[in-house]
């Protein structure tokens, strides 16, 4: 295998739980929600997903189980933000903390064991197609179902009427209410959502990508994953392109430090997070001359009036 | 038959005192269905949390040895809140603190530095702090980039800084290649307050800035600023409040003071700069602002009480055997419990039978 073939394999392989975790985020953020918890959910997902597949010995029933849990912690935050119309972003940042301290506990019985990683697609002659086979026909499942996904988004955003809606509840949910679209529970839909995805994303990270469990495994892939929401502008092509880019970095930076330039190792590991901050900051400022393109009701509690 | 909000006219005192005790009520007995689940008997295990610490001395001091920086962190973290601005990266802004000040510390160490260099520690990390602070602050009024997204950035970059200086430059060359700084000399250590104690001069530092921040946000304009930029934005541009430098000022005040509170812990109870030597004060700290409610002597309280869990925490894996994750999970749901309470001093939850009922009650 080359080794442009290599860096491009591993390169789609540490965007994809990015990838994951930010579509969910988008569609949240687009019903005017904005949950701060995604690190939270989806360590939670690689807990249980990892958990649920030692035991069970099924990929399949670890990915439900991840699933389920970024589900279940995201049902708590929508009881809280939706229900109590508690502040969204300090509920977020709850849901974080418990995250991570929980999937510790559930996870703690299970670190240093090993599980078969979740099998990559084997067509015969088109896998072994040079350089284009392994790259296009031997992913795993996540891989193509994270593309899937951001199309299906993507398509149901702009293309359907429900997505219309939804759209509408994000952008001013006073109107969508008085036009008599049930915010609340779009919007718990939407959380729900974005919970299964982050914790899809969770198990991806402890079935295929590792395939193990330890504490802390997400190490700020959900910040990352909420940073390129906003990078994305809530779009879900430029999602796509943001993660791809977001995993070259991290990639690269891992390819500069085995080749030994004399430079620290902690300075590359710092590159993702600054060049999210770095990005970030240049992406509001050409923003800034447009307007927002943040849905206009983001994080603001609903209350409806009866 | 479903739930409905109604926006309460008045809050009342008592609701507003009452709310973190039943947030508390609620906890403890989640937490007791918990340790029932994970086989341990729950008041047993309640008890070794939350009253076996208070019952020697040695545990007494170190809950005010912890709850030092907790509070220190939160107050400043109360500011930023009660302006409606989101720093949460205390935690790097803690670390950054503890770096700049120990840069002092290893430059003189061995050397026949007087008694300034304590002082120039504090200060240096005090100031270190608010200039880290300000880069996410700066970010979000001359750019609009989310202040929530870069300060928590800025907290791993912290860490790989703290965690490059002791592996490289600043790694002690007597420490057996372990990733730390030598132990600081006398002069660059906080004084304990009593002889042979663990509790320093910064428990005094935490509540002086306890009184000052009571009294700043009750009795000066610029607490009153604070206060009506984060409540109400349109009457305070009205006023003429400049809400940009507001968010500047409580970003670099609470910098300043996680600052502070890092090198302090630094320089006291840990005595050398090594990776890892925060449990995450700085998150916690946001815990410690919302249990009190954001009010300065409602932090000191909820300060002392998350210090405690720390504790109680480290006890109950001795002597109980469950994980010390157990801590976060208990903060986590404190926070949900917290929060939820605190809605319920604003809004009156209502349940209605049927539409009718509801244009019936309007």
């Amino acid at each position: 295998m080359g080794l442009l073939e290599a860096i491009i394999l591993s390169v789609i392989a540490a965007s994809t739980p990015l990838l994951l975790a930010a579509s969910g985020e988008l569609v949240v953020e687009r019903a005017g929600v904005l949950n701060l918890g995604v690190e939270g959910m989806m360590i939670m997902g690689a807990a249980c997903g990892f958990a649920a597949a030692y035991l069970t010995e099924s990929t399949l029933l670890g990915t439900l189980a991840g699933i389920l849990a970024g589900m279940l912690m995201a049902a708590v935050f929508a009881a809280l933000t939706l229900g109590l119309a508690v502040n969204q972003v300090a509920t977020g940042l709850a849901l974080t903390i418990f995250g991570l301290g929980l999937s510790g506990l559930i996870g703690a019985g299970f670190v240093g064991q090993k599980i078969t990683p979740a099998p990559q697609l084997f067509i015969p002659v088109l896998t072994d197609l040079p350089f284009i086979g392994r790259i296009l026909f031997g992913q795993d499942a996540f891989v193509y179902a994270s593309i899937v996904l951001v199309a299906g988004i993507w398509w149901f955003l702009y293309s359907t009427r429900r997505g219309l809606v939804l759209r509408a509840i994000g952008d001013n949910h006073g109107s969508a209410h008085a036009l008599g679209y049930p915010v609340l529970w779009l919007r718990t839909l939407a959380v729900l959502f974005g919970g299964a995805c982050a914790g899809l994303a969770g198990a991806y990270l402890s079935l295929a990508y590792t395939p193990f469990f330890i504490a802390g495994m997400t190490a700020g892939r959900g910040w990352i994953a909420l940073a390129l929401v906003v990078f994305a502008s809530w779009r879900p092509g430029r999602l796509a392109a943001g993660a791809y880019l977001f995993g070259a970095v991290t990639i690269l930076q891992l390819h500069a430090q085995g080749a030994g330039l004399g430079i620290p190792p902690q300075l590359m590991s710092s590159l993702p997070y600054l060049a999210t901050i770095i990005v970030l900051v240049i992406i509001s400022r050409v923003r800034g001359a447009a307007g927002s393109a943040a849905p206009a009701s983001l994080g603001l509690a609903f209350v409806p009036d009866r | 038959m479903r739930l409905v909000l109604e926006p309460r006219a008045e809050r009342s005192v008592a609701a507003a005192i009452a709310s973190p005790l039943i947030a508390v009520g609620l906890t403890l007995l989640v937490m007791s269905v918990l340790f029932a689940l994970l086989g341990k008997n729950p008041l047993n295990a309640l008890a070794v949390y939350f009253l076996h610490p208070l019952t020697d001395s040695y545990s007494l001091q170190e809950t005010a040895v912890k709850a030092t920086p907790l509070v220190m962190i939160a107050i400043g973290l109360s500011l930023c809140y009660l302006a409606n601005v989101w720093n949460i990266g205390a935690e790097g802004q803690f670390v950054i603190g503890a770096i700049a000040g120990s840069y002092i510390a290893v430059k003189t160490q061995g050397t026949d530095a007087g008694a300034w260099v304590l002082p120039a520690m504090l200060l240096l990390g005090a100031v270190a702090g608010a200039l880290y602070a300000l880069l996410p602050a700066i970010g979000k009024v001359r750019f609009g980039a989310s202040e929530i997204l870069t300060s928590l950035m800025l907290v791993y970059v912290a860490d790989l800084l703290l965690d490059y200086l002791v592996r490289g430059p600043w790694r002690d060359p007597h420490g057996y290649n372990f990733p730390t700084t030598a132990e600081f000399d006398p002069v660059a250590t906080v004084p304990t307050l009593i002889e042979g104690s663990r509790l320093h001069i910064g428990a005094l530092i935490a509540l002086l800035v306890v009184a000052i921040a009571w009294t700043v946000l009750g009795r000066t304009i610029k607490g009153f600023e604070i206060r009506v930029v984060g409540a109400a934005p349109k009457a305070a541009r009205f006023a003429g409040f400049n809400s940009d430098h507001l968010v500047l000022l409580t970003f670099a005040v609470s910098g300043a003071l996680a600052g502070l509170a890092g090198i302090i812990e630094v320089a006291g109870p840990v005595g050398h700069l090594q990776p890892g030597f925060s449990p995450g004060y700085g998150f916690t700290a946001i815990i410690v602002a919302f249990l009190g409610r954001l009010n300065p002597i409602g932090i000191l309280i909820a300060g002392l009480f998350l210090a405690l869990t720390f504790i109680g925490g480290e006890q109950a894996q001795i002597s109980l055997k469950v994980p010390l994750d157990l801590t976060k999970v208990f903060q986590g749901i404190l926070l949900f419990f917290v929060l939820a309470c605190d809605s319920l001093i604003l809004y009156r939850i209502r349940i209605l039978t049927s539409r009718r009922a509801a244009d019936g009650v309007a």
